[in-house]
């Protein structure tokens, strides 16, 4: 028996007409809720998804740029790239359980004839210095590794092989100071303006040239941009877009290798910390800057052991400082220089006024004596210079000591000020003066208030003052080119990968001084009488080289240390063109160890320049 | 019923000397415009598998199409007889029916292929066939039939838990296999022919206060009590619209990017530049995942071309409840509409987002035979109840 519409009751049928309202508004509701959310989706927030999708589909792979190279004035390469198969470990990318992973990196470790823990040791240490990268276990692997390596990804997942560009020194360590090192970019440096645009793992210098030239020498590197599925496999014909990278232009410095590397193996020969710098006179370019003990700069790139980090970072030797830029020394009788242009220049003598040297004063009770008990007689500033009589000078001390003139003139001539050299942490240094120490005084952080002792001992070097060789080349230097304080520079010029120069760098002179040629002419004949004539201070040293040369020498008293050998030569005489300062360390004398080690670096320079006209040794006496 | 009459065309005279074709195959009595809103579905689902599917199976670029075209037609040919067959029989066939539909269901415990983790299917020699499937439209014309029959046995709440039971046992045993999906659409299916049935509106109040408990329960306190009722993964995908994830194992992820592939689609759609659903971002993208592809390829006017498609569908469904002779047609094509709705409200809603995930087909377009195949002849049974209904008007039968 079917039921027919006719069995239906007319209350059911209205209840079914309700029924079936209410049926079709909830459907009718659905459908509305669907359509409104497609348009939702595709027309008003198309836009979005669209660039998700894209966004989605596509993995930029940075391609790195090759640093540009670096090169001495002659073109002489000092820093070039090689590249160089590494084995990364990306602990980001490693299997999260500690098991597999222990086991991935086992058979790595069987597979680089190492063992588990060392790998582990690289690890962790690498990861403390720089948590979250990619870990370098090797440098250089073999072809035989990648392609096995490739083969069997799935294996090792986390494992990578990059082919980067490491820094390669053709001359291993010369010039280590000067040219500084590459590292990747940290945290901090990325938030800095002169870093827009960088990513964590690209590299930059990180000091010396590399540093302040870094915007030349890094290349811009190129993206490929690739079309991947959903598991991030590249898909067929999936390269998108493709920059190429640029790479970074050329360096060339102002340093001459020869002039680089006899600087370097003068300090070596001698084994004590020191440094040298030898300047043109003329336009501050900076042949030859060193220091002692030096280091390989190919030590600092990563992975550093913890040995090699002890021996860099946490040496007493401390063998990254660039002891020519960046000590703070006293500069013995290399001073006496200043204390005379700044007595000539205030009228406290002329260069003919006499002085009676007997061998010591007496100052406010306290005896200042010539070094080694010498008494000189009666002398003027020309020979004053060539047997470096103290008494004299302490006597120019003494005269200007609460007139501020010895200050100012130091001042005028670059001590205790920055150079505007153009390599990163060079020292400003102390030039004690009168209010610097009277300030002290009131504040209580020293015992006494200026005295005359304190420019006497200024007068001669000694005492409280803080400079380093370059400043007081500058200071030659000054008096040697009649009054121009150069900007001392090691960056040259930038040249493109083809050889075109995009950029000279001459950087203007700080400032000039006036010089009265007459003062000129007496000082640089005091100092070449002091090099090459008998009785002066350095003659048994430079008497037989063949180049007129004017040089002073310079004992800095560092109590409790021994003393620290000087020497500052201006070549050659009577119109400089290069100033050498060597310092070093508890060298003794000045003529005892900076004095030949300045000789040496003359004769490279010399050398190179009139080979027939001085011999390897010069004549030179030892 | 007058609002048809009005706008049907003029019929040739019963009893005419000799009936044209037309009218000797019936289609003068057939809903065209039910029979045209399936076909052209099919036909869009078919195309957009040729088109997305192309590079799927390595060698054979038309593998999903041949078969889904296969199905359909097959389909086609079931819904024409089906629309032959005056349905009031299948309410004589109800006990048996219901009990084709339980053994079926459970012998997939048996026979069936296991996929995925679970036994939906047999293996037969052309395809695997999925009891579940047509499953769907034997619900609803035996719980039709029981419904019917047993209106004026037992009290309303008798008869009411009665329903409840008849529908949940094979909805139990579909959640077995385990296919939360499908027995979610028998429960919709269930509801609505109770709902159609006259079952009443307090009843309903206390059936969804039961089903909010029964939600809360299975998603919430049972996973907190450490007696999880659901597997991982069904809880994961049922709840994952609530928080997108990242990975890309992730059902949330999954259905993130099915997002991404809808919304990039944009007014007109990439074409051939999808990549969402080309690259393997969007996962079952002939399957579950199919209406992004739609999305993407054609844009907001495909998408919402086929979601008017189902809109005309339904209405049509629903017309027909109202049209048929007699209350088990109206109970029969009310279960039917309801599990057209809920089937492409929740397929859809889960690719825009807004429903969880939970393997639901979308009629008519996902990949699958035993869907296809189901859903055309579920359309047949609405053909008949139609056709049934304008040879009663004209008084007379069709055979």
């Amino acid at each position: 028996m079917y039921l027919r519409s006719d069995d239906r009751g007319p209350q059911r049928n209205t209840g079914l007409a309700l029924r079936m309202a209410v049926f079709g508004g909830v459907g009718l509701a659905l459908f509305a809720v669907l359509f409104f959310r497609l348009w939702f989706l595709q027309v008003i927030s198309g836009d979005r998804y669209l660039a998700e999708a894209n966004n989605n589909r596509t993995r930029e792979f940075r391609v790195s740029a090759p640093r540009g190279s670096i090169v001495d004035r002659s073109g002489e390469v000092l820093v070039d790239n090689r590249t160089s198969l590494a084995l990364q470990v990306n602990p980001r990318k490693l299997p999260p359980k500690e098991a597999t992973r222990r086991a991935e990196l086992g058979r790595l470790a069987d597979l680089t004839h190492s063992s588990l823990r060392r790998v582990r040791r690289l690890m962790h240490e690498q990861l403390t210095l720089a948590p979250s990268a990619p870990v370098t276990l090797r440098r250089d692997v073999g072809h035989y590794l990648v392609y096995y390596l490739q083969e069997n990804q799935e294996r090792f997942p986390g494992i990578e092989v990059q082919r980067v560009f490491v820094r390669h020194y053709p001359h291993g360590a010369l010039g280590a100071h000067i040219l500084g090192n590459v590292g990747e970019v940290t945290e901090d440096q990325l938030k800095e303006r002169p870093h827009h645009g960088l990513e964590p793992g690209d590299e930059i210098g990180q000091d010396g040239v590399e540093d302040t030239y870094d915007r030349f020498l890094r290349g811009r590197p190129g993206v490929t941009r690739i079309q991947v599925d959903a598991f991030g496999q590249p898909t067929r014909r999936g390269r998108l877009v493709s920059k190429p990278p640029v790479p970074g232009n050329d360096l060339r410095l102002s340093i001459d290798s020869d002039v680089q590397a006899a600087g370097e193996s003068a300090l070596a020969l001698r084994g004590l910390p020191g440094g040298f710098v030898t300047m043109n006179v003329h336009s501050g370019e900076i042949l030859g800057l060193g220091s002692f003990p030096t280091f390989d700069p190919t030590d600092l790139t990563p992975p550093l052991t913890q040995k090699q980090v002890d021996l860099l970072y946490r040496s007493e030797l401390a063998p990254l400082q660039d002891r020519a830029i960046a000590g703070l020394y006293p500069t013995g009788s290399t001073f006496k220089l200043i204390t005379a242009m700044a007595a000539l220049n205030t009228g406290v003598i002329t260069t003919g006024t006499p002085i009676y040297d007997g061998g010591s004063i007496t100052v406010g009770g306290q005896p200042f004596q010539n070094a080694g008990g010498a008494s000189y007689g009666t002398l003027s500033l020309v020979r004053a210079l060539q047997v470096s009589s103290d008494v004299f000078f302490y006597t120019l001390g003494q005269d200007m000591w609460n007139t501020g003139a010895l200050q100012r003139w130091a001042h005028l001539l670059g001590i205790g000020r920055p150079t505007g050299l153009d390599l990163p942490g060079a020292a400003t240094g102390l030039l004690p003066s009168q209010r610097w120490r009277n300030r002290l005084f009131k504040r209580g952080e020293t015992d006494r208030p200026w005295s005359v002792g304190d420019n006497i001992q200024l007068a001669t070097g000694q005492g409280d003052l803080q400079t380093n060789p370059l400043q007081m080349a500058i200071a030659y230097a000054t008096v040697a080119n009649g009054g121009t304080v150069v900007t001392p520079h090691v960056g040259m010029q930038i040249d493109d990968t083809a050889g075109r120069v995009l950029r000279e760098f001459e950087p203007r002179p700080r400032r000039r001084v006036h010089i009265d040629p007459g003062y000129r002419a007496a000082i640089l004949e005091g100092l070449h009488l002091a090099a090459q004539e008998g009785g002066g201070t350095s003659y048994h040293v430079f008497g037989g080289f063949p180049i007129p040369v004017a040089g002073k020498t310079g004992t800095a008293q560092r109590p409790p240390n021994p003393d620290q050998s000087w020497y500052i030569v201006l070549a050659p005489y009577p119109n400089p063109r290069i100033v050498t300062a060597v310092t070093i360390e508890q060298g003794g004398f000045g003529a005892e160890s900076a004095a030949p080690a300045a000789l040496e670096i003359l004769e490279a320079y010399f050398g190179k320049r009139s080979s027939g006209e001085a011999g390897p040794n010069g004549g030179s006496p030892g | 019923m007058m609002y048809a009459t009005r706008t049907r065309r003029a019929r040739p005279e019963p009893f005419a000397v000799r009936p044209g074709i037309a009218e000797r195959l019936g289609l003068p009595y057939m809903d065209a415009a039910l029979g045209i809103s399936a076909v052209a579905l099919a036909a869009f689902g078919a195309f957009t598998l040729s088109q997305a599917t192309l590079h799927d199976v390595p060698g054979s670029p038309h593998y999903f199409v041949d078969r889904q075209v296969t199905y359909a037609a097959l389909g086609l040919v079931g819904m024409y007889l089906l629309a032959r067959v005056d349905y009031s029989r299948f309410r004589e066939l109800r006990v048996g029916i219901y009990t084709f539909l339980c053994v079926s269901v459970s012998l997939v415990f048996v026979f069936g292929v296991a996929a995925r983790g679970s036994r939906r299917a047999f293996e037969l020699p052309f395809f695997s066939f999925q009891p579940s499937e047509v499953g769907k439209l034997l619900l609803a014309l035996a719980l039709a039939g029981f419904v019917i029959d047993g209106a004026r046995r037992g009290s309303a709440r008798q008869r009411t838990v009665r329903y409840l039971c008849l529908g949940f046992a094979p909805a139990a045993l579909v959640f077995l296999q385990p296919d939360l999906g499908t027995a979610l659409v028998y429960g919709a299916i269930t509801l609505a022919v109770m709902y159609v049935g006259g079952v009443r509106w307090t009843h309903f109040a206390v059936i969804g206060a039961g089903l909010v408990a029964v939600v809360t329960i299975v998603l919430v306190v049972a996973p907190a009590v450490g007696t999880p009722i659901l597997k991982g993964y069904q809880e994961e995908r049922l709840t994952s619209f609530l928080h997108p994830s990242e990975d890309p194992s992730d059902a949330g992820y999954q259905q993130n990017q099915a997002g991404i592939a809808i919304g990039s689609g944009q007014t007109t759609g990439r074409g051939d530049r999808a990549t969402q659903t080309r690259l393997d971002f969007v996962p079952e993208r002939h399957t579950d995942f199919i209406f992004a592809v739609i999305g993407e390829r054609y844009g907001f006017m495909g998408a919402a071309f086929v979601l008017s498609l189902y809109a005309l569908l339904f209405w049509r469904a629903l017309r027909i409840v109202t049209l048929s002779k007699n209350s088990y047609g109206t109970l029969v094509a009310g279960g039917i509409a309801a599990m057209l709705l809920f089937q492409v409200f929740v397929n859809v809603g889960m690719n825009l987002g807004i429903m969880p995930i939970t393997g639901i087909p979308l009629p008519l377009l996902s990949y699958g035979g035993s869907s296809v195949l189901a859903t055309f002849l579920a359309v047949g049974v609405l053909q008949s109840i139609h056709m049934q209904a304008r040879l009663s008007q004209k008084g007379r039968f069709a055979w």
